[in-house]
């Protein structure tokens, strides 16, 4: 499964830039929610069982599979904790962000 | 990583929802996107009110789905999606989806007008309301679709919600559309499952969706997931679907129903509530339970 | 009848989709155009909405998807319809309209006057104010132009029963020759998957004031859009639909400034005073929104006295069209003494001996003594 790509920020100089009505020209992607959280998943593969429980219940598209393995992307992980309470394997803890 | 084997996934892979949303964390509302998305593919088209979708997918000039969205005037949910339909059906494309997605406020209360007279018209688009049982993107005050017993803040603790919830999947019954279902963001298979299924209806469809609001239910954001089965397990939202407006299906039969003081101890906003409080909703969901297979009985 | 030159208008212009609520004296439009496209004349959707609120939205909705829509209504209908007449013209969406000015309630009131359609003059709607059944039909043909060359909404706006339900004799224009004048409608961007776009969405203080002004710049297309496509209606079908329609003013001591039906009795009044000798002419201002204002002060800046007849007020202020005359003159050379008079509120006949009336005060008096001068009530 690909990773989508992250996209640029829009800035319009002048009235001429925008479209002629309110309309979206650009994707959220550029807006990386990582910096939300408070606590962070961390998946432990070596219990994971493959169910793709984890990637099937996160609100924030945030967990892909990658070679048949579930991946976390803590650019956009707002560290809401469903993937641990639902991880049939209890493979996921959820761990305090640094400062 | 010793074992390997090839991950099978329950849904559809393609994903037509992208992350950076401004959704709360742990937002029903979010996965029942996700999932319906998944279900109709991209040739949908969106009619999204004022709601919480109206913020969540992000401000102009941006979005954060794949899918063309109209975001329509407060009231005007399902007739601006029949517009859509006509207009796109004009021009020469008849395999867009188009879909009306409202929130309770904007389906229950302001929206209930356009939403009948097209149901009553049986104008060919997809009806979805997510349920999060407040106006959330006002900041959680109560709608005709909030619980009997819970805390928003136009019902505060002193004078809890004391009506029950509108039952406005009998209401769309009365109008003989083709399809209604209900579906819970706990059941995601059955929910994309039922989605499948209307999308090749033609006609009016009513689906309504539970979603949970840890924001405004006061509940922790991890148990999003949680809640939306343990809704269905306990009866208070069962999970069937009507076609004709008198032809009901039970999706999940329960053996052995839940009783409802486990879910209600999970969210903040029903705290308050006494053990007469409890007793009484309780018997109140038995009722509506037993009246439901009632009705199914009557159709097997 | 008027209501009728309406539907045929629509019908001309092969919309393809119309939406809908029955309002007296609105209905017969929308009977005949439901007529046409169950026959077949008219190859549209007709959505029978239940409430002239979902009419606009349903309208909005299939504008966006690319198609050409059209509905039509009178006072509580548009009034209802309000919150949606600013989402069209912000959408930049470019609905035509019919509406029949008819007397808001309370107490209910089915004859004409204007407060309805004025009270949404700040929406962003282009409206027109028709005279005559030709004048309407040939409206909706050049609304429509109009409208899709600049992507601003617009209306046509008829008298409850003086033109909705008058009957006159009406050149219908052949369709070959009406496709020629206006191509189908395709828009630079619409909704649709294959190029998904988000409209609409919110929108902040950063970028809110830029999109209003985009608005604005092309309304101020709008004057000169409308005479050059009035001059191309002249020279297909032989009748010209400008901005105003003045007449007599060249050498007039005294103009009339007038609007809709009351502007054609006007001009019975002015031969009628002619023969008399009192040099008055009438200016009977047919778009309303965009204001003409370069027109309006062209014309009046020999007269030596201005009477504006109002079918309307704006509670508190006075008439709108003195109000908006008033305002295109100040601080311009040739800004002769306007006096403002509200006539027929409530479908109160305007005859000739009104403007007769107004003629003889207008011309006793040096200068204005009031704002308002009422005609007709009862004292």
């Amino acid at each position: 499964m690909k990773k989508k790509k992250e996209t640029q920020k829009i800035v319009f100089k002048t009235e001429k830039d925008f479209p002629l009505m309110p309309m979206s020209v650009g994707s959220m992607l550029y807006n990386k929610t990582g910096a939300w959280r408070n606590i962070r998943p961390v998946i432990d593969l070596e219990k994971c069982i493959q169910c793709g429980i984890c990637w099937k219940f996160c609100p924030d598209v945030s967990i892909y599979i990658e070679n048949e393995w579930p991946v976390v992307d803590y650019e956009y992980c707002k560290g809401c904790g469903i993937c641990a309470e639902e991880c049939p394997a209890k493979c996921i803890t959820m761990v305090e962000e640094e400062k | 990583m010793s074992k390997e084997k090839t991950m099978k996934l329950s849904l559809p892979e393609e994903e037509l929802m992208n992350s950076g949303h401004l959704a709360c964390q742990g937002c029903g509302a979010t996965l029942a996107m996700r999932y319906v998305l998944k279900a109709l593919g991209q040739r949908t088209a969106l009619c999204i009110p004022a709601c919480c979708w109206s913020v969540i997918d992000g401000p102009f000039p941006y979005s954060s789905l794949d899918v063309p969205i109209y975001h329509c005037a407060f009231e005007t949910a399902a007739v601006s999606a029949s517009g859509v339909k006509a207009g796109l059906e004009m021009v020469g494309d008849s395999e867009t989806t188009v879909v009306a997605w409202a929130g309770d406020g904007g389906t229950f209360d302001i929206g209930i007008q356009a939403l009948s007279g097209v149901a009553e018209r049986n104008d060919d688009i997809l009806y979805v309301c997510y349920d999060n049982e407040a106006y959330m993107n006002t900041g959680t005050q109560r709608s005709s679709a909030t619980p009997y017993g819970a805390w928003t803040t136009t019902t505060p603790v002193k004078h809890f919600k004391n009506r029950p919830k509108k039952d406005m999947v009998a209401i769309m019954a009365a109008h003989r559309i083709p399809y209604i279902a209900t579906a819970s963001i706990g059941y995601p298979e059955d929910l994309v499952k039922k989605i499948k299924k209307a999308k090749e209806i033609k006609g009016t469809k009513f689906i309504h969706i539970y979603a949970p609001c840890p924001s405004g239910w006061k509940c922790r954001p991890e148990d999003t997931v949680k809640l939306s089965r343990m809704v269905v397990q306990n009866a208070i939202f069962p999970l069937y679907e009507i076609e004709w407006g008198d032809k009901y299906i039970l999706n999940i039969k329960l053996k052995d129903k839940k009783p409802i003081n486990d879910y209600l101890r999970l969210q903040g906003r029903f705290h308050h509530l006494s053990e007469k409080d409890i007793a009484f909703m309780q018997e109140e969901v038995d009722k509506k339970w037993e009246r439901l297979l009632g009705f199914v009985n009557k159709c097997q | 009848m008027g209501n009728h030159a309406l539907s045929f208008g629509a019908m001309l212009c092969r919309v393809q989709v119309i939406s809908a609520y029955p309002i007296t004296p609105q209905t017969q439009v929308v009977e005949l155009l439901s007529e046409m496209c169950a026959d077949k004349t008219l190859d549209a959707k007709f959505i029978k909405v239940e409430s002239e609120h979902s009419a606009m939205a349903a309208c909005l909705g299939a504008s966006l998807a690319g198609a050409r829509t059209f509905t039509a209504t009178s006072s509580q209908g548009l009034t209802l319809m309000h919150e949606l007449l600013h989402w069209a013209s912000g959408g930049r969406l470019p609905v035509v309209m019919g509406n029949i000015n008819r007397s808001m309630a309370p107490g209910w009131s089915i004859w004409s006057d204007q407060n309805d359609s004025l009270s949404q003059r700040d929406t962003g709607w282009i409206q027109f104010y028709c005279a005559n059944n030709q004048e309407v039909l040939d409206t909706v043909i050049q609304a429509f132009k109009v409208s899709e060359k600049l992507l601003i909404p617009s209306m046509a706006v008829l008298d409850a029963f003086t033109l909705s339900h008058t009957y006159e004799v009406v050149d219908i224009p052949e369709q070959e020759k009406v496709d020629e004048y206006l191509p189908p409608f395709k828009p630079p961007i619409r909704l649709t998957p294959d190029e998904p776009h988000a409209f609409g969405g919110l929108t902040s203080p950063d970028h809110y004031f830029e999109l209003r002004y985009k608005l604005q710049k092309d309304m101020e297309k709008a004057p000169a859009l409308i005479e050059e496509t009035g001059k191309e209606f002249k020279q297909k079908f032989g009748r010209f639909l400008g901005l105003v329609d003045d007449y007599c003013c060249e050498d007039a001591d005294l103009i009339l400034i007038t609007s809709g039906t009351m502007g054609s009795t006007a001009r019975v009044a002015v031969d009628e005073l002619r023969k008399e000798g009192i040099k008055v002419g009438n200016l009977r201002i047919r778009a309303f929104r965009p204001f003409p204002f370069e027109k309006v002060r062209e014309i009046v800046k020999n007269a030596k006295k201005i009477a504006v007849v109002d079918r309307n007020i704006s509670y508190g202020h006075h008439g709108v069209f003195y109000q908006e005359v008033k305002s295109s003159l100040y601080g311009h050379d040739g800004c002769p003494p306007t006096f403002g008079f509200i006539a027929g509120l409530g479908g109160r006949d305007i005859t000739p001996s009104t403007f007769r009336e107004i003629v003889q005060y207008a011309l006793e008096k040096k200068r204005p003594e009031e704002e308002i001068v009422w005609i007709g009530v009862k004292r």
